[in-house]
This record gives structure tokens, sequence and C-alpha cells, in this order.
């Protein structure tokens, strides 16, 4: 283990070559080039023994990845924001081929306006293509989370690809010190993959084609029951992962003060930081307040969920992105997850920090007093720029 | 010209308040095009090619850079099928 | 790059550094804002910086179009990149101002161009001498290290602005 200062986006680009990626396909866009382009260094220096394809666009890095990752290669490719949404249906191919590609996401919202600052606009829009996702707060979190994604990914019960996420700007190029895994560490924990999609030089197959009502739905089920499997296959991973290198990141949904508190904020990302420094100030002034945060959002961990709404009486969920004509999407998913359940939490929504708006102490300490004063459950834009008479109006 | 403080300024569409000519792209060109005329056939493909739309036509009809706007990608020397176009090192 | 080499020079000291740019749109001449925090612990929070106890400017002529001093706290420093003493700068900040020919000490140590001038090593090592929140030799080691190209020139270059920083009195920024 190595402790350097890196970037998030370089923690990505570790991973990726610890990993032993053998084929890396990807476009670049900003915030996530450097990610791509430190792997390009790897590979020409020599460092990682991967075949680097350089494609015309985003929707082409994936199509290469899906092909490569069918005949058995061990695959990774990166993007962020508009670049995600131009592969948009070969997200939907590459979960429905069971290809187990590791995908690194810089958050970025999407246009219009035009922005290159953090929400996750961009991979929210995606949570319906079955990919897991995961949301990482620190440049440890991110070398880590995308080794266990490889892992888990390739796993015989789920064969689904899985995307990590990292707030533009705040993470992606953040520099503070990660500890990097030995190759040794990495190579005991991932074990080469085994080749599962039944491709094989030399036999003729057909593959993604064309099927009717007769077994279309059954298909999709083998995604849903690979997604199903998830859970348990992470636990065990990030298990395997403690034992070889003494880190442990919480699971799906790590909480903090949470166990005699009176609200909690759930977050997402970065934001995850400054909420857990503000939980502790208010702790301070007598304030029971405490924090959680959904590392892993595809498959939504619902028991994690159910659990914290037990003891809990009001949760705010914050969103750093939205749902038109819905609700944030983490606060939808948190109340279903919930709805049922013999304890019904208050539980509220915090639209903040979209386009990049930063989310600073006094916003959360302002979330946090409102959770705890107020009976309100609406949906609340944090930090939207009003005329001040309308303000006043109220 | 318009300004935008709040959301009460915005229009119901995504308009921007400046428009693009005041954002001088040329300003972190390293490169820049210049072109030999008696080599220029005058086909237009660097106009067509240029993807910032920095070349216009002058009125002999010869492509002509427009400094402010021109990134010095090359695309333009590039394409130039008579390679009348040379790319030189800005300063 | 200069705010990931303070971040670097600060870890050699064992110190836990953050540090993360704020891009503009991109054009040159636009200003590009890095920040940095160190501590001895890990940092708790993810923002911008809006208090900052130390502004260095890279490019003296921001200085007309924007407030390069905005949040800067009463007692904390700035420090310019500037053949003027400090005193040319009391209108700008009354705190404490320290300058230094960061161009000038570049250009003499072959770094950059007129036009572009390789300054960011030259303002981390008046930093250093400036400030005291790193040490000079740790900005060397993390030039040594981190920088891609002519390390010994970023080196030469960043001990001179280190000797030639101008600032009104020697006081290291209480962290």
């Amino acid at each position: 283990m190595v402790q350097a200062v890196i970037s998030g986006n370089y923690a990505q680009a570790y991973a990726a070559k610890l990993a032993r990626t053998q084929v890396v396909a990807a476009y670049p866009i900003t915030p996530q080039t450097t990610i791509i382009e430190k792997i390009a260094e790897f590979v020409a220096s020599g460092q990682m023994d991967a075949q680097y394809v350089k494609v015309e666009s985003e929707h082409s890095a994936m199509a290469a990845c899906i092909s490569a990752s069918a005949l058995g290669a061990r695959t990774y490719t990166a993007s962020s924001s508009q670049g995600l949404l131009l592969m948009h249906e070969l997200l939907h191919w590459a979960s429905g081929a069971r290809a187990p590609i590791v995908m690194g996401i810089a958050n970025r919202s999407v246009a219009p306006p035009l922005s290159i600052w953090t929400d996750h606009k961009d991979t929210i829009s995606q949570r319906d293509t079955g990919w897991i996702q995961m949301y990482a707060e620190s440049g440890q979190e991110v070398i880590d989370s995308v080794l266990v994604a490889f892992r888990v990914a390739e796993h015989e019960d789920v064969l689904l690809p899985a995307m990590v996420a990292e707030d533009a700007f705040y993470l992606t190029h953040t520099y503070e010190p990660v500890d990097i895994p030995t190759q040794d560490q990495v190579d005991r924990f991932l074990p080469p993959r085994k080749p599962s999609s039944g491709f094989r030089p030399g036999l003729a197959n057909r593959y993604g084609t064309f099927i009717g009502p007769e077994l279309h739905m059954e298909f999709q089920r083998k995604v849903a029951e690979g997604m199903e499997r998830v859970p348990r296959v992470f636990r065990e991973a990030e298990e395997e992962y403690e034992r070889i290198t003494g880190r442990n990141h919480g699971g799906p949904m790590p909480t903090y003060r949470t166990e005699d508190a009176d609200a909690v904020l759930v977050t997402m990302g970065t934001a995850a930081t400054t909420a857990r420094s503000v939980v502790d100030v208010l702790r301070k002034h007598g304030k029971k307040v405490g924090l959680a945060k959904i590392r892993v959002f595809r498959p939504w961990p619902v028991p994690e969920v159910r659990a914290l709404g037990a003891d809990v009486d009001r949760i705010g969920v914050l969103d750093r992105s939205f749902t038109f004509g819905a609700s944030g999407a983490a606060h939808t998913e948190f109340a279903a997850a919930m709805y049922g359940s013999p304890h019904r939490p208050l539980v509220r929504d915090f639209v903040a920090g979209l386009g990049g708006r930063d989310l600073t102490p006094p916003m959360f300490t302002q979330m946090f007093e409102s959770l705890l004063s107020s009976e309100k459950e609406e949906v609340s834009w944090v930090g939207l720029k009003r005329r001040p008479e309308v303000t006043v109006r109220g | 010209m318009r300004s935008y403080e709040t959301l009460e300024d915005l229009p119901e569409a995504p308009l921007a308040t400046v428009l693009s000519d005041i954002i001088q792209t040329g300003s972190w060109r390293t490169f820049r095009p210049v072109v030999r005329k008696e080599a220029c056939t005058k086909c237009y493909v660097c106009w067509k090619f240029c993807p910032d739309v920095a070349i216009a036509i002058d009125g002999d009809g010869y492509p002509t850079v427009k400094l402010d706007a021109c990134k010095g990608c090359g695309i333009c020397a590039e394409e130039c099928k008579p390679k009348a176009i040379d790319m030189v090192p800005e300063e | 790059m200069a705010a990931e080499l303070l971040a670097q020079a600060a870890f050699l000291e064992g110190k836990h550094p953050q540090s993360f740019p704020f891009f503009g749109v991109e054009r040159r001449g636009a200003p590009v804002t890095a920040f940095t925090r160190i501590d001895s612990a890990p940092i708790g929070v993810r923002t911008s910086i809006t208090a900052p106890d130390i502004v260095v400017v890279l490019d003296p002529s921001l200085i007309k179009s924007i407030n390069v001093t905005a949040g800067l706290k009463p007692n904390g420093l700035l420090l310019l990149n500037s053949p003027k003493d400090p005193s040319a700068f009391d209108a700008v900040f009354r705190g404490r101002v320290a300058t230094v020919d960061a161009t000038g000490i570049a250009l003499a140590n072959g770094l950059g161009t007129r036009a572009t001038p390789i300054v960011n090593t030259c303002l981390l090592g008046a930093l250093a001498r400036a400030s005291g929140i790193v040490r000079l030799e740790s900005v060397l080691a993390a030039i040594e290290r981190h920088v891609p190209a002519k390390r010994d020139e970023n080196r030469l270059a960043a001990r001179a602005a280190a000797e030639g920083v101008l600032m009104p009195m020697p006081q290291a920024v209480v962290a």
C-alpha cells in the first residue's frame, strides 16, 4: 500500500490499472478526461497491459466495451454528462448483454444550459438501465469502489455492468491523500475474469438478436435476478476487500451518529463530507442529528433504508438532481422503500447543489434545522435565487 | 442586454445574455493558419470544415481566417486539398 | 498545478491537503481559481473556499477585473506576482501583502515565454517563505517528484523567488 496525493480521476485510473483491465475504449469529456489520459499514459509506458481503443464517440466506446466484454476481456471505460447520455441505448445493451463492464463517471450536469459542474442528473437519469450504480465521497472510496465493482460485476451470480460516480471537480480534480493498494493485494482480491458469455473464438453464435413476446420478458427477468443477487455479492466482496486491505467503507448505506438521532440527512457523493462536519458541530450544540449516505444507488438498499427509517422520525433526503414531474430520485426511492413499514418517519426532499452550486456548511445547518423544526414534507429547493420580495412573502 | 440574477429573471427558454461573438475563442491559439493564395483553388473545403466557423470569404473570393475565433485546431490545413494552408506557430 | 504542488508539499510534511480547481469558462484570460486546504487531520469539507487565509495571484492583470481579496481574512496574506513593492497595493488590501517578480524569475530560468511565463513554482517558493505554511524544502521536493519537465529550472526558480519575495514582516500565517 502506497499513500499518495492523487485526484479522484487518477484514483479511477489506478484502480483500472491495478485491476489488470484488458480493454479500455473511451472518449474524452470534461471533467473525466484525466481518467483516460492517465490510463493512456499507463498503457503507453507499458505499466498497464491493456488494449486502448480510441473511438470517435461515447456511443462507440460503449459498443467496443460490450464487444470486448462479451469475448471475456476485463473492460473499463469512463464518461460524464452528455457523453453518458450519448451512450444511453448501449447502457441498456450492456446490462442486457450481461457484460460486466466497469465505468467511471464524473458526475456532471446536463445541458441546457451547458454546464461542466457537478450534479447527479447524468447518472440518475440512467438509473433504469440495469447498471449497478455507486457514488463515491472521497478519492479513497473511488479507488476501493472501482476494485469492488469489478469483482461484483464479474461475479457469476451477477454479471452486470457497474458505474462508479464521483462529483465533478469536488472529487474528480481534488487532490488528497489516498492509500493505493499494491498489485499483490489486488491480484488476491481480483482473480482473472472467467469468460461468461459463451463466446469462444471459432464458435459461431448470435448475440442480442430479435426476440418476440414469447421470451423477452424472461430475458429481462434474468437481468432483474442478477441485480437481486448484488447485495449479497457486494457484502462478501467488501468483507474480502477489508480482509486484504483493512478498509471497509460501510456497505451500501453507511450511517454516522444516527443511533439516537432526531433528524437524519441522507446524501450521495461529496456532500457527505461537509454534512458530517455539520453533524459534529450541531451535536456539540445538543442537536441530535445524523447522516446516512447512499453509496450504492442501484440496487437500492432497501433493508438499510428500512432499518434507518425504523428508528428515526425525521429524514431529509438530499437530491443533487430532480426528476421533473415527480421529486428527487433518491427521495422517491427512499419513500417507496419505507412505504408499508410500521414506523412512518417524516421524509422530506431537499433539492440542492444542482449545476455545481456549492453545498456549504450553513446550507446543511439550514436543512437540519428545518428538519428538526418543521412538519412539512414538501420538496424544498435549497438556495434557489429568488427576488427578495418573493422570499419575504414566503 | 439581458441580465439574470434570480429565478424570476429567467425566460422560458435557455437564452444566453450575450451573443457568441464576444467570446474570443482565438485567444488561446498556439498555431495560426496562413493561406497561400497562389496555391488556393477556392474550393472552400476549409470554410466548410472549420468547426468554429472561423473562416470567411473575402472580397476576392479567398478564404480569410477570423483570428478572434480561430483556435488553431489545424483542421483547415489538414483538409485543404491543394495543401495551401500552413499552420504557423504564434509569436 | 500550483495547488496540486502545494498539496504534495504539505503531504511530504505529514499534513493532510485538499486541492482542487474551479474552472471558469474555457478561454485564456478567464480566471482559473484553485483552492487548497491544509490541516493536520483529514479535511472535513468539500466546498469552495470563500474566506481564505491566503490568496495567491499568478496573473497580476486580474486585479483590475476581479476582486481578488474577496473574503480574505483581515489578518490574511495576499501574495502577488508583481515586480512592484508591496506598498503599491495598499489600495487593494489593508492586511499583509507580499510581492515577487515571478514572471521575471521564471523567464530568467527559462520557464515559459513572455506571453505565457510559467510562474507557479516561483509563487510556491515565495509562498513558503512569506507564509510558512509549508517549508521551502518541501516545495522543492514536491517539484522534484511531481513536475514533469525542467525540474532543475523550476527548483532554481522557486528558490530564487523565496529569496526575492518582498514582504512587510516575516510572519507565519496561523493556520
